[in-house]
């Protein structure tokens, strides 16, 4: 069980970094989105894997739990990583229907401009 | 009045000039000096308790881990600096009142005034080194503020900034030596470090601490080589130049050199630093004085000499000196508040201030005449005046200084400086006041109302009267102060008279009288030689370096951030992989301790799936609808392995989040292309996927490694086990972490969540209002439309759904705290509710039926988050302690309550509004006219207009 979770962990990441690579706004999202399942997942894990032994008392029997830390951390992050990618989604959005243009990295040409709106 | 009182009120009084404006320009000045005034009562109250040679203190514990409390202390030297800084400031207020004329934003004015009399104030009570530091940094905002307060003026915005720039800088280097002499000694805390002595002079850091501290202090009292910003901070109104340049700003430093002279003086270090950087000033100074036309420009020399002065005898390290040192402090505040006001009158009536201009003032402005020769005189050291007092105290004690086996050099730089100072002075009086009457002023002077004269006349009549009774006048203060300098009760003998018998320092004082005339008559021939050397321009230097400086950052940031965004990445991820693998192979792992999982096939079909939509992804990643569907696949994946491995809460949350992502993402691409094109070429593919291969192999192990071992360390999980019913009162161990243990970190996400909500409200505002929302209007469809915009049989499903899922939402939210769910979940799932109606009966009916604001739901959730929060405090609980108990409303059986319920709430309402609000926000773009469907399953009785079904409209819905 363990490596599957590690080898599925090292796929997302892989993935998600090769998509992080690229260079228009949507394989990037795409790319946030595969390393966000990978870290989250990642987060989980390094409270160990248990199965059947949810973090929720039992008053009637003792059983096992497992480390719910990690969960309460995980938990928030993927609340979180919602409102990251909605703005990168927006801004993704917001600038290629004000230049027609996805390209994420800026040209020499860019610069000059932007350093004439400076002057 | 307490200290916290008395540093508090100018902060407090800085808003009501601001606010008082409207109420015109009387009000506004008198609640700035009443301000003062109070202030200074408070202060003048304590006077019987400082002169008793008590401490007074007011302490306040404000960050005791980092050593930082706000602790204020009111000795022999606060009292003084503190009556000058509020007794001149209101002085500066009354005067300022009919200095400055209609156009000037009066109420502006007085708030940045006061400001930074709270930051002086603040610095000379501070007990511990770090408040002061940031008392010390406001001085310099505030008083960039105001010598940049005509903002209109080139010369004041660079004055302004070369201030700020210069203080600013010595106040970091100032920071660095106060935090090594608060390491020396293992406090912050003045009172402590003043008990030092021996510690701090034997300690290696002593003279790295002095060279930095004094760095911030030559820096802010202008020291040679950093004198020159002070003439240029002329560029600021007259009332500032008088407040700044007389008794405050740059006697921080000064202040700050006496209150650590018990501390750092004495030694060689000390002597050659300090005295011969102020030797050098005053001399300096003094000769740039007489050479300059501009009153004011004057004015701001003399006081650099003077300071130079003041310097020069705390650098001696004797305590007479230090007594000396204080003594001309009181007197220079004096006759140079005065002078500066003076200057101030002539330029306002006569509308230029360059000397050359002027001349035979006596008869047109015989007040002003009067007030401005007296403090002129005072400033050259003429007897019975205060400045005679000082000056032949600072000569005596010259000739007693032996400067690296030179009796004559210490002496004869400062006769040297003597002469200058008497000589700038008759210039004053002369080439202004003096002489025949012109016909050629801008405008023809008189002697202003007395709001102005009032000031500058007071003070010249405490010059009178210290110079001729300055024991009874000022004795006790000068006695308590330089106690406080020196550090003991005792103090040396010395004599505050004007007539000390035939010493060396009144032949020196004749010399220096004798040697000013003679250079007032030869001014003109100096004044030619002086024009004829090429001299170094500080400006045009200070401005090279600044230019320089500039130029070299802008290379390097242009060049390191050139907005490749790709190339910040790839060498992001390559750097991290380098550190990983820099750890791993210097590192120890051990041996696995911990039996794996058996892998059954219903996890390896999981497995299969994911992996096979992951690289699917990487196939398919151009068509872009095809890989969102794919993402859809891995996302569900993971929320099944969440419930599988023991975690219903995160499967909960990662399957509703994952919903609303998917509509967020399908809505995103409907306004971008849909497909993306082969733009690298294949070299950089391999090298990304490379890279890329090398980091999931990385995490991978790491992951596998980190499974496959125990905990290292005990973990606080057991204290969570262990706590959570007993002290949270749920059973649903993950959420009394976030609502109780961890309450604090939730509170902060919500809050963040709501920013990014707003962020995304507002750059849908932006966008749309540009000439994006006409291409939106006219934009066409990627895909043909569905001829039937909303399905019947989906509307009557989601509305059907709406109570239900309302319903399921309530349920899972007060189910949240024993069992799996809780208010992010809850809040998640009721979004979705609200979703499926946008989806099925369009944008515009459902926004119709929306009775309340997603921005304000996002405020309530905060609110309501905070209150619970603060509610701990009316129990002298730490913020966020909840509490809990059980209560029973027949029939229904006993239930829990606990305060992390209400909490929960508040994190259900900003979940919901962040949602819902950033959904909407994006499906905007997507309004087009003819949306509205007016009769999609919309049947309202009260209204009877005819159902007309234009096909073409109902086409172009979404």
């Amino acid at each position: 069980m363990e490596a599957l979770l590690a080898s599925a962990v090292g796929v997302l990441t892989a993935a998600g970094i090769f998509l992080i690579l690229r260079r228009r706004t949507f394989p990037v999202i795409l790319g946030l989105s595969l390393l966000t399942y990978a870290v989250n997942v990642f987060l989980f894990a390094t409270g160990r894997l248990a199965l059947n032994a949810p973090p929720v008392l039992n008053k009637y029997e003792e059983v096992a739990y497992t480390d719910p830390l990690p969960q309460a951390l995980v938990l928030t992050a993927i609340v979180i990583s919602f409102g990251m990618t909605a703005v990168i989604v927006m801004i993704a959005l917001s600038a290629y229907l004000s230049t027609k243009n996805d390209h994420i990295d800026m040209t020499a040409q860019d610069n000059v401009d932007e350093a004439g709106e400076d002057a | 009045m307490s200290l916290f009182l008395i540093a508090a009120l100018p902060f407090l009084g800085a808003v009501f000039p601001a606010l008082l404006i409207r109420a015109g320009r009387n009000a506004a000045a008198s609640s700035a000096g009443l301000t003062s005034f109070l202030a200074l009562v408070g202060l003048l109250v304590h006077i019987p308790a400082v002169m008793r040679g008590e401490l007074v203190t007011a302490h306040f514990d404000w960050i005791p881990g980092l050593g930082l409390n706000a602790h204020f202390m009111l000795d022999g030297l606060g009292l003084l600096f503190a009556s000058l800084i509020l007794g001149i400031g209101l002085l500066i207020i009354l005067y300022a009142r009919f200095y400055l004329s209609r156009e000037d934003p009066m109420g502006q004015f007085f708030s940045y005034l006061l400001l930074f009399q709270g930051a002086m104030v603040g610095i000379v009570l501070s007990d511990n080194i770090l408040l002061l530091i940031v008392f010390w940094e406001l001085t310099s905002l505030s008083s960039f503020l105001l010598i940049g307060y005509w903002k209109h003026l080139p010369e004041g915005r660079q004055g302004a900034r070369m201030a700020l720039a210069v203080t600013g800088s010595g106040g970091l280097a100032m920071i660095a030596g106060m935090l090594i002499l608060g390491n020396i000694v293992g406090s912050f805390d003045l009172s402590v470090i003043l008990q030092n002595k021996e510690a701090i002079q034997s300690s290696p850091y002593y003279l790295p601490a002095l060279i930095l501290i004094l760095l911030g202090c030559f820096t802010k009292s202008a020291q040679f080589p950093f004198h020159f910003w002070l003439p240029h901070a002329m560029a600021a109104p007259t009332p500032v130049s008088a407040y700044l340049h007389s008794a405050t700003m740059v006697k921080a430093g000064i202040f700050l050199m006496a209150r650590m002279w018990p501390v750092l003086s004495g030694t060689p270090e000390w002597f050659y630093i300090v005295a011969t950087t102020g030797l050098v000033t005053m001399v300096i100074a003094a000769v740039i004085a007489l050479m300059k036309d501009d009153l004011k420009a004057m004015l701001a020399f003399s006081t650099v000499s003077h300071l130079g002065l003041i310097t020069m005898l705390l650098g001696f390290g004797t305590e007479i000196a230090a007594v000396t040192a204080v003594f001309h402090i009181i007197n220079h505040a004096t006759f140079k508040a005065a002078l500066f006001m003076t200057a101030g009158i002539v330029d306002h009536e006569a509308h230029t201030r360059d000397i050359k201009r002027l001349g035979g003032l006596r008869h047109l402005m015989p007040l002003t005449f009067t007030i401005g020769t007296i403090a002129a005189l005072s400033m050259a050291g003429i007897p019975p005046f205060n400045g005679f007092l000082s000056k032949e105290m600072m000569l005596e004690e010259t000739v007693h200084t032996v400067w690296n086996h030179s009796h004559y050099l210490v002496p004869g730089l400062a006769l040297l400086a003597a002469i200058f100072s008497a000589a700038y002075s008759f210039r004053f009086i002369s080439h202004v006041f003096l002489g025949p009457q012109r016909d050629d002023y801008p405008t023809t002077p008189h002697d202003p109302g007395p709001g102005m004269w009032l000031s500058p006349a007071f003070l010249v009549v405490l010059v009178v009267a210290i110079g001729l009774f300055s024991k009874a006048i000022v004795g006790p203060l000068v006695a308590i102060a330089s106690s406080a300098v020196i550090g003991s009760e005792e103090l040396p003998y010395y004599s505050l008279k004007l007539w000390h018998g035939f010493t060396p320092a009144l032949y020196m004082s004749i010399v220096a009288v004798i040697g000013g005339l003679v250079l007032l008559g030869l001014h003109g021939h100096l004044e030619r030689v002086w024009n004829a050397i090429p001299r170094p321009e500080a400006k045009s230097i200070f401005d090279m370096v600044i230019g320089a400086l500039t130029a070299v950052s802008r290379w390097f940031t242009d060049s390191v951030h050139n907005g490749v965004i790709s190339r910040y990445a790839i060498i992001f991820v390559a750097f991290t992989v380098g550190l990983g693998y820099y750890a791993y192979s210097t590192g120890t792992i051990g041996v696995p301790t911990r039996v794996p999982l058996p892998a059954p096939i219903i996890p390896i079909i999981g497995w299969v799936c994911l992996v096979g939509a992951t690289l699917a992804i990487m196939h398919f990643h151009r068509n872009r609808l095809l890989s969102l569907v794919l993402i859809g696949v891995v996302g569900l994946i993971v929320s099944m392995s969440f419930n599988y491995l023991s975690a219903p809460d995160l499967a909960l949350t990662q399957i509703s989040v994952e919903a609303v992502t998917m509509v967020l993402l399908l809505l995103s691409l409907n306004f971008m292309p849909t497909e993306t094109p082969w733009d690298s070429p294949a070299r950089r593919r391999w090298r990304d996927a490379a890279i890329s291969v090398v980091a999931g192999l990385g995490t991978g192990g790491l992951i596998y490694a980190l499974m496959m071992r125990d905990f290292a360390f005990p973990t606080i999980s057991e204290f969570h086990l262990a706590n959570s019913y007993k002290g949270g009162g749920g059973t649903n161990v993950v959420n009394v972490i976030l609502v109780d243990f961890r309450g604090f970190d939730t509170f902060g996400e919500i809050i963040v969540l709501g920013i990014a909500a707003l962020v995304i409200f507002s750059l849908t505002e932006g966008v749309l209002a540009t000439k994006v929302r006409a291409y939106l209007l006219n934009r066409k469809p990627h895909w043909p439309q569905s001829g039937d915009a909303h399905p019947l049989m989906m509307v009557v499903v989601t509305r059907v759904m709406m109570p239900i899922a309302l319903m399921v939402g309530a349920y899972i939210f007060f189910r949240g705290h024993n069992q799996p769910g809780g208010g992010f979940i809850a809040g998640l799932i009721v979004a979705i509710a609200f979703l499926m109606q946008y989806m099925a009966s369009g944008f515009t009916w459902a926004a119709e039926r929306q009775r309340f604001y997603y921005h304000a739901t996002i405020g309530w959730g905060v609110l309501i988050a905070a209150a619970t929060g603060l509610g701990a405090w009316f129990n002298d609980m730490p913020f966020l302690t909840s509490d809990y108990g059980y209560i029973t409303w027949p029939p229904l059986e006993e239930f829990e309550w606990a305060t992390a319920m209400l909490f929960d709430t508040g994190v259900f309402l900003a979940v919901l509004g962040a949602v819902m609000l950033a959904l909407e926000s994006l499906s905007r773009f997507a309004w087009q006219p003819g949306m509205v469907s007016e009769h999609a399953m919309d049947i309202n009785p009260q209204r009877d207009d005819p159902v007309i079904v234009d096909h073409s409209q109902a086409k172009e819905g979404a």
